[in-house]
């Protein structure tokens, strides 16, 4: 998208406002009083030292790409901040991967994040006082939790249908392609039951889900006013079709990109020069999305070109940086909204040379 | 300056929808234009599927006699006529369209055009199709449900609201295996292959002009996922694929699979001795259309005489030579994708590894089996004489005149065979005839001298669509005249 107004003012805040915040949250990270055993030992092995030498978020690239199989062989006991001793935690799992489970601790963060996606929206694009459904992965999922903190702080409840994304992702690597059509049908019943029997105006779930509920019901006229998706790569074509067909031009529309590690990344609003294009923006500071070259990730691509997914997330809670994602996406300009880089038009790594398993997910 | 593109949009019930998602074929026209297609996501098909009875719908208020002229009349205009392509009100006609289909197919003009006339002739003998799909039942049945065949009344029901098929690439005339589906009355849902998204295009918007709703077209270039969608909505669904798709829809009993053909010509013992007589029966059955259809034999079983018969096959088959796409002797197809060929190539040589056969070809062409020519990559006939009748390459197809030539006693051949799409048994033994027509391994069979691509509109092929879509119900009724 072309930069309809100068927007540099608001987008050398942002920076000034990440340098800074990136120095607070190495402070806090790497200081015996506040940090967590995970980090301060790592420093200890380090030959250089945060403290003293990240002054800025550039100063960032001189860690190495964080490693996510430490989040599964690591005791998450190892990822608790001084500062949060003896505070019980919520132990949060990541999505569709099987063996042992990658774990991320967490305490106020996903309000924090959910109450901020809350605030972006306007009272009639998920009406307030409304009801919530969500669809989607619940049990050890942090997600399950911030769509019931979301439809709280929007003064509403939340009903759930738990779809096991790790069963699907066995179900399709096994071929059992039958027995995931069954999975899913089972899951959208499940979720029509409810959408007859009680009162719900928001919902959360996957665009296949929604996707397949639409060819059981009418989404708008089953009293839906803003959905709220997230989970899976959104071309241009599906988000028009979402938009158009699915949602027949009636229902708010919320995509996001988003999982445990970083919270969620909001997309901009669609306008017509966009042509369903979407492009999230980072919940900025605390975390970051980079779109780096896949060879060299410590340098950025140019705007407008394919690289890989890189996310930093820095709370007070859980520092993790520079981990690469399995995702690559198009580099995009800051805009008025989110006055800091856009990651366009999401999807798997390298999909276009290999075979990704998705899922219903 | 902005280059020129020609988009091949989706047609939903008929009407235009351009896609997002776009697959671009090049440089292909004549216009110099490059050739981008629309791709279907899997939702929107599975979307309009449940808009079905709209197509249902339209052919019902037509009478299937009236839907029988219109396919007629559609054979000239496939063939000549100056048909939409495009979203901007272009046009293609039949030079541009051979051209281009060419281009992305490999096919010769001189294949293209012959494949066109096939599906021209499916059209034209529409009637012949018809009658000997229903065995000669009045196409009123389509009509109204009933028929009577001497003193019996008979009631056919519909088995499925429409018809998916997901088409190959690589040979355009197989597209008139589905166009029967519009005279009875279930509209179409196609998924083209990549490299020829032209022929159903046209055939579609020939029906179209001819007369056909335009209700009863869903044309859905698309993902494989898009593909299952069509297969798995769709009432009745076909399939053309390798063994793996085969193996991938062998539990689904309302989609018909076409796999390899591994189609044979058996020659009995009573005609070995005037084999030269057949040879050009041989060589036809391995190279019509390029060796590119599941009706190409790719075996040939002989009782005796195996040098001989195997030599002058493989001495005329090395006669046909690459030329170049627009040279009207051209038997020979390019491989879009000069990567499959090498791997068809090596795969070859590997196999001829294992002792027990031989490259015969190789002594009468010249040069090698891969060929960089003309700007395009062949793969020359080949012939493989085996020694061992089981060897690995003796029941083997491949998308290029390829044969394998095994020497059986005639009483071994049929448990030899294993599942063959077309038999062209070359004898007059009527005991071994009787045998063959009760193997239950032969989809269709040829009796006597005739090649395996031979056609007879009146007889099914792979399969009958008639029966596949529609059934038979017992109808008593005192008071009623049904048909």
């Amino acid at each position: 998208m072309t930069q309809t107004k100068d927007i540099t003012n608001a987008v050398d805040a942002a920076k000034e406002k990440l340098d800074q915040y990136t120095q607070d949250m190495v402070q806090w990270h790497f200081s015996p009083e506040t940090g967590c055993p995970y980090w301060l030992d790592w420093a200890k092995e380090a030959d250089w030292n945060p403290l003293t030498e990240v002054s800025g978020f550039e100063d960032m690239m001189r860690f190495e790409n964080f490693d996510d199989e430490v989040l599964r062989d690591t005791d998450p006991a190892q990822f608790i901040p001084a500062a949060f001793k003896d505070k019980p935690y919520n132990v949060f799992e990541t999505g569709g991967t099987t063996g042992m489970p990658k774990q991320r601790i967490g305490w106020e963060d996903y309000k924090v994040d959910y109450s901020e996606f809350s605030d972006f929206y306007s009272d009639d694009f998920f009406p307030k006082g409304a009801n919530w459904l969500m669809v989607g992965p619940t049990g050890p999922r942090r997600l399950r939790l911030a769509i019931e903190h979301l439809a709280n702080v929007r003064g509403g409840a939340c009903y759930f249908i738990d779809l096991d994304p790790r069963w699907v992702k066995r179900l399709i690597r096994d071929g059992e392609y039958d027995m995931a059509r069954k999975y899913k049908e089972h899951v959208v019943e499940q979720a029509i039951t409810i959408l007859k029997g009680r009162n719900i105006g928001c919902m959360f779930t996957t665009p296949t889900i929604l996707e397949a509920l639409a060819e059981r019901i009418s989404i708008p006229q089953a009293g839906i006013k803003g959905v709220f998706v997230g989970g899976t790569t959104m071309t241009p074509q599906y988000v028009r079709f979402l938009t158009e067909e699915v949602l027949e031009g009636k229902v708010n529309f919320a995509p996001t990109y988003g999982n445990t590690l970083m919270g969620l990344a909001i997309s901009r609003p669609l306008s017509a020069e966009d042509n369903y294009s979407l492009t999230y923006y980072a919940p900025q500071p605390r975390a970051v999305l980079r779109i780096v070259d896949p060879k060299d990730s410590t340098k950025g691509v140019e705007y407008d070109s394919y690289g890989r997914v890189e996310l930093t997330t820095m709370t007070k809670e859980f520092f993790m940086p520079r981990f690469l994602e399995r995702d690559e996406a198009i580099r995009r300009r800051p805009c008025d909204l989110f006055p800091w880089d856009g990651v366009g038009d999401v999807r798997p790594f390298e999909s276009t040379k290999k075979k990704v398993i998705e899922g219903v997910y | 300056m902005e280059e020129k593109i020609s988009h091949l949009p989706v047609l939903r019930f008929g009407e235009v929808y351009k896609s997002l998602d776009t697959n671009d074929l090049g440089k292909v026209l004549k216009s110099g234009a490059r050739l981008e297609v629309s791709v279907a996501n899997a939702g929107i098909i599975r979307r309009d599927k449940l808009l079905i009875e709209k197509g249902r719908d339209a052919l019902r208020a037509i009478p299937a006699d009236t839907l029988l002229s219109y396919a007629e009349k559609a054979a000239d205009i496939y063939l000549d006529g100056e048909l939409p392509f495009g979203i901007d009100g272009e046009t293609q006609g039949v030079a541009d369209y051979v051209n281009a289909l060419s281009e992305l197919t490999g096919l010769p003009h001189s294949l293209c055009r012959s494949n066109m006339f096939k599906v021209a002739a499916a059209l034209q003998n529409i009637r012949a199709v018809l009658a000997g799909l229903t065995r000669g039942l009045p196409p009123e049945l389509f009509d109204n449900g009933c028929a009577r065949l001497g003193d019996i009344d008979m009631n056919f029901y519909p088995m499925a609201d429409s018809l998916g098929v997901t088409l190959p690439s690589n040979s355009p005339g197989v597209n008139s295996l589905w166009l029967p589906a519009l005279v009875m009355k279930t509209p179409v849902f196609l998924k083209p292959g990549r490299e020829d998204p032209l022929t159903p295009y046209r055939i579609i918007q020939a029906m179209i002009q001819a007369g056909f709703p335009k209700e009863a077209f869903g044309f859905y270039p698309t993902t494989h996922e898009g593909g299952d969608a069509i297969l798995l909505s769709c009432g009745r669904g076909i399939v053309f694929g390798s063994d793996a798709t085969v193996k991938k829809y062998a539990k689904y009993s309302n989609i018909q699979v076409h796999g390899s053909g591994r189609s044979k010509v058996l020659i009995g013992e009573d005609m070995a001795n005037e084999w030269e007589k057949h040879l050009d029966v041989m060589v036809e059955s391995v190279s019509a259309n390029g060796g590119r259809s599941c009706i190409n034999a790719s075996s040939v079983m002989v009782p005796s005489h195996i040098e001989e018969i195997s030599n002058a096959m493989a001495k005329k088959l090395a006669e046909v030579e690459p030329k170049s796409r627009d040279d009207k002797d051209a038997l020979l197809c390019g491989f879009a994708n000069a990567d499959f060929a090498k791997a068809m190539d090596e795969a070859i040589d590997d196999a001829l590894k294992t002792p027990g056969a031989v490259d015969l070809t190789a002594k009468y062409r010249n040069g090698p089996r891969l060929v960089e020519k003309h700007g395009q990559t062949f793969l020359c006939p080949t012939l493989i004489a085996c020694s061992d009748p089981d060897h690995p390459l003796a029941n083997t197809e491949y998308m290029f005149p390829f044969v394998s030539v095994v020497e059986r006693p005639q009483s071994e051949m049929l448990d030899a065979i294993g599942s063959t799409l077309v038999v062209s048994a070359v004898t007059e033994d009527e005991d071994w005839m009787r045998d063959l027509m009760a193997s239950s391994d032969i989809d269709r069979l040829n009796l006597g001298s005739v090649p395996t691509n031979w056609v007879q509109w009146e007889q099914p092929h792979e399969g009958n669509l008639f029966e596949f879509l529609y059934r038979r119900r017992a109808i008593q009724s005192k008071a009623l005249k049904i048909a």
